[in-house]
């Protein structure tokens, strides 16, 4: 047998959720508000958000690095705040996998709202409906595909992250030791057996919730049109 | 009487909206237009879903609108039903569902119609339990209709509703925009393109062009009127009658219709006696005799008639509009040469000719 430390696996999966549960809570207002706003701040928004698909991970991990150290823009009040650094932190982790995820999870979302437009929003209005009402029961079920696409490349994106995580969370065993690092730091000292078990569990994994993902999108009775 | 008043000011890029009307708020009020000249901006207006920086409406002494106090209901909590030009069904909902969604969001104290009301008057029992994407077009419009009566509406505004229809959908749907207003005493403000439609249904017209009011008031009098040439299309002038059907004709396949001028003969059109039948008799339609003919004519509806005003005669137009009393008003459109020739002049006595008869139902639709 091999001696095989699942840690990294809980970690992962903690972070990934802990972000895709962020993303939605911010994701859904910035994808509604590129979706419906006529401000010219829109183009510059949305390339900020498309930011992190085209960076280098390790220059997004820098900056991250900095902003969230015990100095930085975010970090500093952070410190103050709670006493404790958000680099090499879970805490800092989330933060920055939200940021490196952001646009896996807005740009379904803006897809999404932009195929269901306007017309459904106004006759929920015109049938007394208030706006929040709305997204709730118009909106967001309409959105349902989008949602779906939005949380698995959102999970599965985080998953997969690799040098934003050692940038920032460093190699802590049980806070930001993270299922590609354990991969990593097992294939440097040549433990080939646990890397393969770990990477193809990885791969088994993104593979069959895709599938399960793209199966129910088939089905799904909504066609936001 | 209720009313309704509106005022609105709104400027976007390259297009002014400036309207104000004060009509009263019964039986359908037509917006009549050509397409841009403001029809649906208006109607969304009035909804509250754009607010002119200018304006103010009010239906019965409710205010929903007054920009100098700084007055403007939302949408949501106005009392108003709002048709789209698209049924704009909820994909994710079945057809009761959609029908109970403003139903269910409307006070219990202001629910003045059931479910069971509208599924009987608008003929939907059948697809209750349907997804909206397995209904025709005609279907998904009628439940987009009864899903804004169940709101109880104090207004219902209909933006062409019928217009993405083919004819027979259409003539399926008319009926049932006309039973709203009897059955329920719900007035619709309802924007069309389309004569037919408004001569079928319309008590009040508004005509719109260019983002202004060109002319508005009962049916009747505003087709009536002598500018109208400039305003809609020639072929459209025409005055509009109330008749009643009197008698089928079978042997020559004939319906008689009475007015307050006498009767009109028609081909026979499929209605019961005693029903009320409104008819516009287009103006290129009507010629003008000064004495009855001696010879005989195959023009079946000759009428006494008295001239009562001269059009405007423009000499770059061969055509001037004669306005004629035949116990109601009709308009002719003649010639100006054969103005010459008969030498009229308003009180003359003369025989008005029609040649047909445009009834609402049944006949071709035509448009803009």
């Amino acid at each position: 047998m091999i001696d095989l430390d699942l840690g990294p696996l809980w970690l992962t999966l903690q972070l990934a959720g802990a972000t895709v549960i962020v993303l939605l809570l911010i994701g859904t207002p910035i994808a509604w508000w590129l979706t419906f706003t006529s401000s010219r701040l829109r183009t510059i928004v949305e390339a900020i958000v498309a930011l992190p698909i085209v960076l280098p991970p390790t220059v997004l991990g820098f900056y991250l690095l900095i902003a969230l150290g015990p100095h930085g823009l975010v970090g500093g009040p952070w410190n103050e705040l709670t006493g404790s650094t958000l680099s090499f932190s879970f805490t800092g982790l989330v933060m920055a996998s939200t940021l490196y995820s952001l646009p896996f999870v807005v740009q379904p979302l803006h897809g999404a709202f932009e195929a269901i437009g306007k017309n459904p929003l106004e006759a929920a209005w015109a049938l007394g409906a208030s706006k929040l009402d709305t997204f709730f029961t118009v909106a967001s079920p309409m959105a349902i595909r989008g949602y779906l696409t939005a949380i698995v490349l959102g999970f599965t994106h985080t998953l997969g992250e690799f040098g934003v995580v050692l940038m920032v969370g460093g190699n802590i065993p049980g806070q930001t030791k993270v299922l590609s690092i354990a991969i990593y730091d097992h294939v440097e000292v040549l433990e080939y057996a646990q890397a393969h078990t770990l990477s193809a569990g990885l791969l088994i994994f993104s593979f069959v919730v895709l599938l399960a993902v793209y199966t129910a999108n088939r089905r799904l009775p909504i066609h936001a049109a | 009487m209720s009313q309704l008043a509106a005022n609105f000011d709104l400027a976007f890029s390259g297009f002014h909206l400036q309207v104000n009307i004060n009509v009263p708020a019964e039986g359908v009020i037509a917006i009549f237009g050509p397409s841009g000249c403001g029809k649906t901006t208006f109607l969304r207006c009035l909804a509250g879903l754009e607010r002119a920086p200018i304006g103010a409406m009010v239906l019965n002494a409710h205010i929903w609108q007054d920009e100098r106090q700084g007055v403007f209901v939302p949408l949501p909590q106005r009392p108003i039903g709002y048709v789209f030009q698209e049924p704009r069904l909820f994909p994710h909902l079945n057809v009761q569902a959609n029908l109970q969604y403003g139903w269910q969001r409307t006070a219990k104290s202001e629910r003045r119609i059931t479910l069971e009301q509208v599924v009987h008057v608008l003929d939907i029992e059948t697809l209750l339990e349907r997804s909206p994407s397995a209904l025709s077009g005609g279907e998904q419009q009628r439940v987009a209709i009864g899903r804004a009566l169940l709101t109880s509406p104090k207004l219902l505004l209909m933006d062409e509703p019928l217009s993405s229809l083919d004819f027979h959908r259409k003539r399926e749907i008319l009926p049932f925009i006309q039973r709203l207003d009897t059955e329920f005493h719900i007035p619709i403000v309802y924007v069309s393109h389309d004569l037919h439609e408004i001569v079928e249904l319309a008590k009040t017209v508004v005509l719109l062009k260019e983002g202004k009011v060109a002319c508005s008031g009962p049916i009747e009098e505003v087709f009536a009127q002598l500018n109208l040439r400039y305003l809609i299309p020639e072929n459209h002038l025409g005055a509009i009658i109330d008749t009643t059907v009197a008698e089928q004709d079978q042997e020559f396949g004939l319906t008689k219709l009475a007015f307050s001028g006498g009767h009109l003969h028609v081909p026979h059109h499929h209605r019961r006696i005693g029903e009320r039948l409104r008819v516009q008799i287009l103006a290129k339609d009507v010629s003008i005799v000064s004495s009855p003919p001696a010879f005989q004519t195959s023009v079946l509806n000759l009428l006494q008639a008295t001239v009562v005003e001269i059009g405007e005669v423009n000499a770059n137009h061969p055509f001037v509009d004669i306005k004629l009393d035949i116990g109601c008003p009709l308009l002719a459109t003649i010639t100006r040469k054969s103005l010459a020739t008969l030498k009229l002049h308003p009180g003359q006595r003369v025989h008005a000719q029609i040649k047909a008869v445009a009834l609402g139902p049944e006949t071709n639709h035509s448009k803009f």
